[in-house]
Formats: structure tokens, sequence, C-alpha cells
């Protein structure tokens, strides 16, 4: 199996998993193999959703540098 | 005799007499562009005409910066202006302050003109369309901090996706400056590599007020930019230069927000779907192997294992006993062989001969008498009789008849 280069990838992987396991005709050994990779790209990407934190910044251009900044109430 | 005056000063007096009269110096002309130059120094060189005449225009740089289409031969247009006397060329041009193309608006031209030209080089072409990230953690929105664009955003986004990271670029999203100032937002979140993809976000209007996003400036940023961009500009049925070079178009601000990130509750379904479909496949797996073993302990090899073995050693055992009584046989017809064979030898056997009463009769020289020619009178003979010896002298030899 290859890397998992990012979400949209390990979840590509994770429906290949899937599909072969759902096939059947794979030797016994290799569906645990494959089954244990499934659930660790199904943990991967479990994990990876909730990864991120809500955040809204304001970017302002200071001196010709990007800075951020707390984005206010302006909007909300 | 009249005065008389230099060419300068006749020249000089008729510019004077031009630059008084009021429709001159302020006059209004349609006419269509032959000629066109654009000189080095920025001013633009040309004639207008019509079916009958035509007039030498100049426009110099201070207006010409002004104009948003690119002027072409054989475009009609309407020009304000004046007319003056170009002194050292002897004639009177037009000197346009303010040209637009007839018929067409001028943005209209100008947006058609660019696009044709960005066209040509290539910056719409899908092979520089970058993939719009599947997953992106921080997405940059350039766009106007107030009003119901960046709120239409924010509501769409964090319903779909709940933590993300939104990272606002406020910008002028109209008037003079806006399309320089949102190019320079672009490049500098770019060079700051500062989020995943990046959405030019503004609402309906105008083309006027739509043109920022119609800028060479801003096009060339998108097209440079190696952040994904996706254009949402304006209504579903307007289209701005930007969406043409963008990675994505989307056909409103909302509508960015729903391309830009996957919904997180139906990922989630999705994920799950897939541990579920997994422990199934592989607890269907099991069962079939288990099914598969069950069926592999009833196939009579397995279940008696010995039988294979003792029918075997029944094989063996007859085949043995095949060839016992074969050898038996062949013994005994070897046997019987002998015996007969054996019978022969003893009717033959002279000692057998002896015991039935006969005897034999050798010579003194042990040899074998078989005729009475074999002997003479008062020759010593032995005679030999089943149980021993008698030595016989002969009295006579009388032979047979």
């Amino acid at each position: 199996m290859d890397e998992v280069k990012s979400f949209e990838d390990a979840v590509n992987q994770l429906e290949k998993i899937v599909e072969l396991l759902e096939k059947g005709d794979i030797p016994l050994e290799e569906s645990l193999e494959l089954f244990q990779k499934g659930v660790a790209l199904s943990n991967y990407c479990a994990r990876k959703l909730d990864e991120t934190e809500k955040k809204i910044i304001k970017l302002i251009e200071e001196n010709g540098e990007l800075k951020e900044e707390n984005f206010g109430q302006e909007a909300q | 005799m009249q005065q008389k005056l230099t060419v300068s000063q006749l020249t000089k007096y008729i510019k004077q007499l031009f630059s008084y009269d009021n429709l001159l110096s302020n006059v209004c002309v349609t006419g269509e562009i032959s000629n066109f130059k654009l000189h080095s120094s920025g001013h633009m060189y040309f004639t207008l005409k019509d079916e009958h005449s035509v007039i030498k225009c100049v426009m110099f740089k201070t207006y010409n910066r002004r104009l948003r289409f690119k002027p072409e031969d054989g475009l009609k247009v309407i020009i304000r202006g004046y007319v003056s006397i170009y002194e050292a060329g002897g004639s009177y041009q037009l000197y346009p302050e303010y040209m637009e193309p007839d018929g067409l608006g001028d943005l209209y031209l100008a947006f058609e003109q660019l696009k044709q030209k960005l066209e040509r080089e290539g910056l719409f072409s899908a092979e520089y369309k970058k993939r719009i990230p599947f997953l992106p953690a921080r997405i940059g929105v350039i766009t106007s901090p107030t009003g119901a664009v960046i709120r239409d955003i924010m509501n769409v986004l964090f319903r779909r996706f709940p933590n993300v990271v939104l990272k606002i670029f406020p910008v002028m999203v109209q008037g003079e400056g806006a399309g320089k100032q949102i190019s320079r937002a672009l490049d500098m979140i770019n060079k700051a590599r500062a989020a995943d993809v990046i959405i030019l976000a503004r609402g309906g209007g105008s083309l006027e007020e739509l043109w920022p996003f119609n800028e060479e400036i801003l096009a060339r940023s998108i097209f440079k930019s190696e952040i994904p961009v996706i254009s949402a500009v304006g209504h579903e049925t307007d289209f701005s230069i930007s969406d043409f070079v963008a990675d994505l178009r989307a056909p409103t601000p909302s509508a960015a927000a729903e391309l830009v990130v996957p919904e997180k509750d139906a990922l989630k379904r999705h994920i799950m779907d897939a541990r579920i479909r997994l422990k199934r496949a592989l607890a269907g797996k099991i069962q079939r192997e288990k099914q598969f073993l069950a069926q592999l302990s009833k196939s009579p090899s397995l279940r008696h294992p010995l039988d294979k073995i003792n029918q075997l050693r029944i094989d063996l055992e007859q085949l043995n006993k095949r060839i016992e009584n074969a050898m038996e046989r062949k013994l005994e017809s070897a046997a019987s062989r002998f015996s007969v064979a054996f019978g022969k030898m003893d009717a033959l056997n002279p000692l057998n001969v002896l015991s039935r009463g006969y005897s034999i009769a050798r010579s003194s020289g042990k040899k074998i008498i078989k005729s009475v020619s074999d002997v003479k009178k008062d020759d010593m003979i032995e005679i030999t009789i089943t149980d021993g010896s008698l030595m016989c002298s002969v009295t006579d030899v009388m032979p047979g008849t």
C-alpha cells in the first residue's frame, strides 16, 4: 500500500480496500492485513476531520509583510 | 503695403483663432480609426475618417492612459477633444481627451479585448488549472470584510465544515485601484503560503462595479498564484476575466463556500460506512473460510484418515498372498516335474534293475560284458547282483542261436 499523502488519498485507499475485501477472493491472511490497513486509514481520516480548530483570521499587510489578526465582529 | 508676417506668426494667428472658437476647443466627433500607431513616447497617433474626409488625431499619454480598451484600426469611436494647429507640420489636428467605442460600451470592448489577449496567451488553458484541495485546512478569502458576501461565505462554510481556519483579506471590491489591491492581496497570501486555497469573492453588480475582476493585473496574479484560486464574482450570469483565469469558477460566493469544503457530516458517515463494510466483508470472509473448513473436515479422507492405510494394508496382504500362491504353484510344478524326472532316472538306475533280479557281468578288465565274444573259456568274470558280487570262472562259451 502506498504512503498516505492526504486525506483524499486516505479516503481513496480506504475505498479501494473495502472494494477488494468485499470481492472476497483474497486469501484470508491478506484479507486480515487489508482489514487492519483499512481500519488504520479510517482512524486516520476520522482524526483528520477533527484535526483543525475553527478560527477566523484577518489578514493585513504591514510593512510589506502579511500579518494575521483576530477577525473582529464586523461580519459575524 | 500690407504688414508682412512670418510663417510662424501666421500659423500662431490661425492657432489662436482655433482656440477662440467654442466648438473647436470642445468638440465631439465620431469616426473610424485608421493608421493607428502607439508611439514609444506613449502618445497615440491615428487618423479618424468617414466616407469622405479624414482628420489627423494625437491622443497624448496623459489622456490615453485612462483608456480601458485598446484603440485599433477599423474601430468606430466617439471622441471628445479639441482641434488645434500643429505648427511644425502646418496642419490642423484633433486632440482627443476622451474616447469610447461607438455602439459598444468601452468596458464591454475592453473586456472582450483582454479576454481575447489572455486566451491567446493561454492563461485560460485547462492544462494550467490546479486542483482544489479536497480538504483544505486554511481557506483564504479576498473580499470586502463587510456585507452579505463574507457573511454568506461564513455561514455556508462553517455549516458544512465547522472546524476550518478562515482567513479573510479585506479589500475594496470596486472602484479605482481595487483590482490592484486584490491582486496584491493574492500575491501576499502566496508569498506567505498562508492558505491552502483562495476565494476571490464579490457580490453582484454592474460591469463597472465588477471591473476590478476584469483587470489584467489581477488576471496575471491569479495565473501566477501557486495556491489554487476560486473566482466567485457577481451572480451566476456574470462572467469576469478572473473567472476564466481562476482554477475554478463558482457561480456565486456561497457556491464557492460549497465547493471549497466537503460536508463534514457526510464525510464522517462515509468513513463510518467504510468501517462497517470493512468489518462485514472480513466477517463474511471468515464465515466462508469456516464453512470451507467444515466441508473439508467432512470429506472421507479427513474423517477416517486410517481407512486409506488400512485399505492399503489389505491390498498389500492380498498382493503378498498372490505372490506366495504364485510361488507355491511354481514350486509345485517344479517338484512334480522333478519327481517325474526322478522316476525316469530311477527306472534307468542299474542298481534298481539289479534289485529286480537282473545282474551285471564284467570282464576282468571291469568292462561290462555285452556279448559272448567278450569272454573266452576259463576267463574270470565278476557278476554283480543286488547285494554283492560273485567271482566266477567261465566253463563254456555258447553263442546264442
